[in-house]
């Protein structure tokens, strides 16, 4: 049987940048398929040229053995390519319906093709156990099930061979279960299922085969069955990476940051932290897990005096911090309270700038910056190119714009300016997203030696990994509370995913 | 008896002066819809206006004058497109630049052609779209309530007006009902999804502003045409304007669209009335403080009388396809 996809010498670039070399890659039909590689490693953009986003400098793609000249997204949708993006492309103010059936009308009038749609989706919910209420808005749904709406979106158009693009990042331990055990049976109809993640544990959990690319080339094809974490982890580097993080066991000191009966809202207004209370000794890794959006963003915003607090009490070093103006986040730094948003390029850095004018960002008032009214440019330029030093920045360049740094070395560049500062309390929120293998592996090093050296850090990540690897006690937030503490060696990922999902473990367990 | 006709007539004035907006607010609506701001309505009508004035004083014809201002209007529109959905270029920009191209070249072109510091000969009645008389509209003229209803407020107004009117159901229709305005909607939602299922966003945007230009012309060819009898310089005196807020009033739906204008229309119509009219307590108002009151109205009722205006999430944001 011809393979459902066949790319043969695929090339593409975007001007210097050379994204796709000459790709050869084979999906045999009926199979999963995973594609796997760091960040920028040219996976989305390969996609992208398969579903006629983009156009390739060069190469064929043979869908079933046929040459096929896809120039635009109506030609890989006719050829039975379906895609499911990282980024929904989803309509938040339609209903689930009219965001399926757009492309796909079935006329001219829309009320002929309504009806038939509703006939087609409740067969393909039930058949796929992709049970979602077809008039809601989209806007209104978790993004779990926006996931599935984009899934049925795909069916609908009849797709046979199926993308998922990094399908996991958004979901819960549980809600990727059910999206893998969603995968499985399509893969029972005969459909072929092509996985793109940058997650090691998926690639083995339901791939028949993997491919593995690094700086825009295909590196590798395995069977799944007869590789490893290991191996991969290697290929996609390019060198041995320790996936595990070595840590000593912590000897916690005394609390430095106490919050009891923290209550704070988003900026329209809504309450998010809803009444939290829990406190950060010096010498721990203190992890905040749960699904994006449960009031962990919220939190951090409030600890690092970027909100005012509503209610409750925060104490930093013994100290009470109201948040907010007109104390600030300038105030809570001299309290001894350092801070790595979790958005690093909206927060954390000014994309624009140079290296040298974001590593003092937030500290360019202190004097050790300045000379009377002005930046002692020379000096901060030194004083940065020393910083990157100290945390391997690459390129080693002051004088770059940060914008032209990958996601990693943009992460590093935020965290050597907090942690340079010697801060009693680091908060970081998600430290990792968007950051290469190699350079998680030393973000998670630096984290660790700030523990040991007696500093207490706050973790907020949507990583499970991340969380269980590095923290030594684990609080868990849903909906605005933090619903359960656990200590990390007692921990694992069905745990902590009941508990993200407001559910009880023991409850469940009883309910088993 | 005497007050319930006069409410009818300021009634019947507020259904002509309503028109405009009723078209420009509905252009506007659809072009903001797809994602493309247009701040040019203005510039648009006054483009249109001055073409169909133009045109129907050379050859007398009201058709003619039509067909001449929907094309400029369209024409204008079609610039606006090639500025923002091609070239990406900034919105309001494109739309300002617009308005102040038209408003000077119209008195330019004026006074060369027709020597009369910018303005229009008088129109002949071929030349402009006359009122309709309703069937039995004369014999039922004085059955007291149902007769003024019927033959002033009803009857006795011109072609165009009965068209806006027309117009607010059909656009509703066209954006809920068709497939046309589903992707119309998605596509000033979240132009990408619309890409991603297969359809072009740009051919989209171009269709949308072009119907915008054609409600455009039609409304700047009923300010010369019809409600008026020739081009004045600068005679949309903003309307562009207020038919955009009352796009934002009504929350980019047409229904509520078309009561704001109606608002807007119901203002300046008793404006026009109690013009020099004494008026218990107050005593005769200023003429300039009646004709400002509908646009100070706009200020407040956009400064936060209508609730959270909502816009369509890709509107103003150019869509960028790389290649």
């Amino acid at each position: 049987m011809a393979p459902a996809i066949k790319l043969v010498g695929i090339d593409k670039s975007f001007g210097a940048v050379h994204a796709n070399k000459d790709i050869n890659l084979n999906v045999s039909a009926g199979s999963v398929h995973g594609i796997i590689g760091e960040n920028g490693a040219g996976k989305s953009t390969l996609m992208s040229i398969l579903y006629g986003f983009y156009k390739a400098d060069a190469g064929d793609i043979f869908v079933n053995g046929e040459k096929l000249n896809i120039h635009a997204s109506q030609d890989a949708i006719d050829a039975g390519i379906g895609m499911v993006h990282q980024h929904f492309m989803l309509v938040d103010t339609f209903s689930v319906l009219e965001n399926i059936i757009l492309g796909a009308e079935g006329g001219a009038l829309l009320r002929k093709g309504v009806d038939k749609a509703r006939e087609e989706l409740n067969r393909l919910e039930r058949e796929y156990e992709l049970e979602v209420d077809i008039d809601a808005l989209i806007g209104d749904l978790p993004v779990g099930l926006q996931q599935r709406v984009e899934i049925l979106k795909a069916l609908y158009r009849g797709a046979q061979i199926l993308v998922l693009d990094e399908p996991t990042g958004v979901l819960t331990p549980q809600e990727a279960d059910h999206l893998f055990r969603i995968l499985n049976a399509l893969k029972d109809q005969g459909k072929t299922i092509i996985l793109i993640t940058h997650k090691l544990r998926e690639i083995m959990a339901i791939t028949d085969a993997v491919s593995v690319m690094r700086q825009g080339e295909m590196v590798a094809h395995r069977e799944t069955a007869k590789t490893s974490t290991e191996e991969l982890a290697e290929l996609m580097v390019g060198r041995k990476v320790l996936l595990r993080v070595e840590k000593g066991e912590a000897s916690p000191a005394h609390a430095v940051l106490e919050v009891e009966n923290l209550t704070a809202t988003d900026k329209s207004g809504v309450v998010r932290v809803k009444g939290v209370s829990f406190n950060v000794r010096a010498g721990e890794i203190v992890g905040i897990a749960g699904v994006s959006g449960n009031g962990q963003s919220d939190l951090l915003a409030a600890l690092s005096g970027i909100t005012k607090v509503t209610g409750g009490k925060i104490l930093i070093n013994g100290k009470p911090f109201v948040g907010g103006p007109p104390q600030g986040a300038a105030d809570v730094r001299h309290m001894g309270l350092a801070h790595v948003p979790e958005d690093r390029q909206r927060m954390g850095l000014v994309i624009p700038f140079e290296a040298w004018e974001c590593s003092i960002l937030g500290y360019h008032n202190e004097d050790e910056c300045c000379r009377g009214p002005v930046i002692d440019r020379p000096k901060v330029i030194q004083e940065s190119l020393r910083k990157m030093e100290a945390f391997d920045v690459r390129p080693q360049d002051p004088n770059l714009v940060t914008g032209n740094f990958s996601g990693g070395n943009q992460q590093k560049i935020v965290l050597a300016r907090e942690i340079d500062r010697d801060p009693d309390i680091l908060l970081v929120g998600q430290p990792t997203r968007g950051v290469d293998i190699g350079a998680i592996e030393f973000i998670h090093k630096r984290l660790i030696e700030m523990r040991d050296a007696g500093k207490a850090v706050l973790l907020v990540s949507v990583e499970l990994d991340e969380i269980m690897s590095l923290s030594d006690r684990i609080l868990v937030m849903f909906d605005g509370h933090i619903v359960g503490e656990i200590p990390a060696s007692e921990a694992n990922e069905r745990i902590l995913g009941l508990m993200m999902a407001g559910i009880n473990p023991d409850d469940d367990e009883e309910a088993a | 008896m005497e007050d319930f006709t006069l409410f009818v007539l300021v009634l019947d004035a507020t259904l002509r002066v309503s028109t405009p907006l009723i078209l420009a607010a509905l252009a506007g609506l659809v072009s903001e819809r797809s994602g493309v701001i247009d701040i040019g309505l203005e510039g648009k009508m006054l483009g249109a206006a001055f073409a169909a004035a133009a045109v129907a004083a050379i050859t007398g014809s009201a058709w003619i004058a039509l067909a001449a201002g929907i094309g400029v209007s369209v024409l204008l529109a079609l610039i606006h497109g090639f500025a923002c959905i091609t070239h990406a270029g900034n919105h309001i920009v494109s739309g300002m630049a617009i308005n102040i191209f038209v408003s000077g070249l119209t008195i330019v072109l004026g006074a060369k052609w027709f020597s009369q510091g910018g303005s229009t000969p008088q129109l002949p009645h071929e030349g402009r779209f006359m009122p309709l008389e309703w069937p039995g509209a004369e014999a039922v003229a004085d059955v007291p309530v149902i007769g003024p209803l019927y033959s002033e407020l009803l009857s006795g107004h011109n072609l165009i007006v009965y068209v806006a009117f027309l117009a607010v159901p059909f656009i509703y229709w066209m954006l809920f009902k068709t497939r046309f305005g589903l992707r119309l909607r998605a596509v000033g939602e979240n132009p990408q999804a619309v890409d991603t299922a297969g359809i072009s966003v740009f051919f989209l945007r171009y269709r949308a502003v072009i119907i915008c230009g054609i409600l455009c012309g039609i409304a700047g060819t009923y300010l010369s045409t019809a409600m008026g009898a020739s081009f004045v310089r600068d005679m949309t005196a903003g309307k562009g304007y207020i038919a955009l807020a009352a796009m934002i009033f009504g929350k980019w739906k047409p229904l509520p669209t078309m009561l704001a204008c109606l608002l807007f229309g119901f203002l300046e119509a008793v404006a026009i009335r109690v013009q020099g009219a004494e008026l218990p307590i107050v005593g005769q108002i200023p003429v300039q403080f009646i004709e400002a009151l509908p646009y100070v109205l706009t200020v407040v009722l956009l400064a936060g009388f209508i609730g959270k205006a909502i816009p369509p999430k890709a509107d103003g944001v150019p869509y960028i396809k790389e290649h």
